[in-house]
């Protein structure tokens, strides 16, 4: 029998959700064992990097990526694992765009340091104590000392295709089973599509698979944005005609439109559609087209954008990394992390 | 910054703000060599993302040019949505940071080369306050 293609799944910045997604795909789990070997897995399974380092060069046949490279560590682990893969795929919104996590990059390193470890009202460290490089814990009853060495965090998250060359691209938060099925057939069959081809969605936007699709009217105009949280939509009608800021014309269809299908309005997971180069700004272009007043009723045009509190958030919810301007402008070095701390 | 020269993206309707450049020019008026104007057949022609890509190509400022409202628009409401768009596309530039000199949408219409004049005057002079916009960190 011919030996098995070797897998490697590794994860960076990111939930666990993507290897959520793997455990999801249920009976097709045992099908998976069957035909591929996997080599490399941390969340998993007790394989540390000196094993991969073992591995010839190109002996890996797909590495799988998720989440975005935001530490040293991820750096150097994903530099790794290209050189000893043929083929590299970029899974889940994280690691294709940034995600969620790379909607940190609108602050810098200190912020984010002194938010987390200072200033939420759950945390408590009353003696201010912030991460460094290198930790030393001295336990004087049994005079003992211990070091804890920590990686750096780089300024800014950056996708996996901003640190290595990227093959493929699976798209989602997570993917579901069912694409992530998808592009494994496609990935293992002898039919590879061209490099940069994002596996397992559709080419077109959400809206084309929508079930709602139906109900969108002739000319979409609304008065006002409506939040989720505020307003339950109406089921069985376009959530854009409602006025709830919907983001499946510009994001690429290819999830059954689950969250349409649960009365919530898509968020943007599949990321950026053929030809679009910044998800953010296709996104103004589609919003402001269907506000309906005319610039004469300026007060009117700016209530409705003041309705939604957070626009950047919702217009570049997954892809903050992979926009045009990647993070704030004049974002400065971090100097809140220091060589050493003892505790 | 003394010998900063701010560089400046104009986005300019066809059917108004470019005739306005042109007849500035033809009416021997002068104004700072600091724009660099690219002729659209609409201000509702002009994505966000083009605005977006020229701030990370080293614009230090955008201007985004097109017919009076409410009735000047060749095209009945290109400026319409221009305006809904780019009101939406200044709080975004606030969040990342870049300062709200630094965009501006205007109406000059094909007679008001003295505005045209105006307006690039005055983006020049803030830009030289302000200084030149730095989009890349090293990593990038």
């Amino acid at each position: 029998m011919a030996e098995k293609p070797k897998i490697a799944w590794y994860w960076c910045a990111s939930c666990g959700g993507c290897e959520e997604s793997l455990v999801d795909l249920a009976e097709r789990l045992l099908t998976l064992f069957e035909t591929v070997e996997i080599v490399f897995c941390p969340v998993a399974m007790d394989f540390k990097k000196e094993d991969v380092e073992k591995l010839p060069d190109n002996s890996i046949a797909v590495t799988f990526i998720n989440g975005g490279i935001r530490l040293k560590e991820h750096e150097e682990m994903v530099k790794l694992l290209r050189r000893k893969s043929k083929i590299v795929v970029a899974y889940g919104a994280c690691s294709a765009w940034g995600g969620i996590p790379g909607l940190a990059n609108l602050y810098t390193l200190d912020e984010i340091l002194e938010r987390k470890y200072l200033e939420v009202p759950t945390i408590d460290n009353p003696k201010e104590f912030l991460p460094a490089k290198k930790t030393v814990v001295s336990i004087p009853e049994v005079n003992m000392k211990f070091e804890l060495e920590l990686t750096e965090p780089l300024p800014v998250l950056r996708p996996l295709d901003k640190v290595v060359d990227v093959d493929y691209y699976i798209p989602g938060c997570p993917p579901t089973p069912d694409v992530f099925w998808n592009a494994l057939q496609t990935l293992l069959g002898n039919n590879l599509p061209p490099r940069g081809a994002v596996l397992g969605a559709l080419w077109k936007s959400l809206c084309d698979e929508c079930p709602l699709n139906e109900t969108k009217p002739e000319k979409l105009l609304v008065k006002e944005f409506r939040r989720v949280d505020r307003t339950t939509p109406e089921p069985n009608k376009c959530l854009l005609a409602q006025g709830f800021i919907c983001m499946g014309p510009v994001t690429r269809g290819g999830c059954k439109a689950l969250c349409i299908k649960s009365n919530m309005p898509c968020t943007g997971c599949f990321g950026i559609l053929e030809g679009v180069v910044d998800y953010g700004g296709k996104a103004i272009s589609y919003i402001g087209s269907i506000l309906d007043y005319s610039p004469m009723q300026e007060e009117e045009i700016r209530k409705a954008y003041d309705k939604i509190p957070d626009w950047v958030g919702v217009i570049y919810r997954y892809t903050l990394p992979a926009s045009k301007l990647r993070h704030k402008v004049g974002l400065e070095f971090p100097k809140l992390i220091k060589e050493m701390v003892e505790l | 910054m003394a010998d900063f020269e701010p560089k400046i993206i104009v986005f300019a309707c066809n059917w108004c703000t470019y005739a306005a450049i042109d007849l500035a020019g033809t009416s021997r008026l002068s104004y700072p060599p600091n724009v660099r104007v690219i002729r659209v057949m609409c201000s509702g022609r002009v994505d966000p993302q083009f605005v977006l890509e020229a701030f990370a190509d080293g614009a230090d400022g955008v201007i985004v040019a097109g017919c009076h409202p409410p009735a000047d628009c060749h095209y009945i409401e290109g400026n319409y949505k221009a305006y809904r768009r780019f009101e939406l596309l200044k709080r975004i530039l606030e969040s990342f940071g870049i300062e709200k000199e630094r965009f501006r949408l205007e109406w000059i219409s094909a007679a008001e080369a003295s505005k045209w004049v105006q307006v690039v005057n005055e983006m020049v002079s803030d830009l030289r306050r302000i200084g030149a916009l730095k989009p890349k960190l090293e990593v990038d």
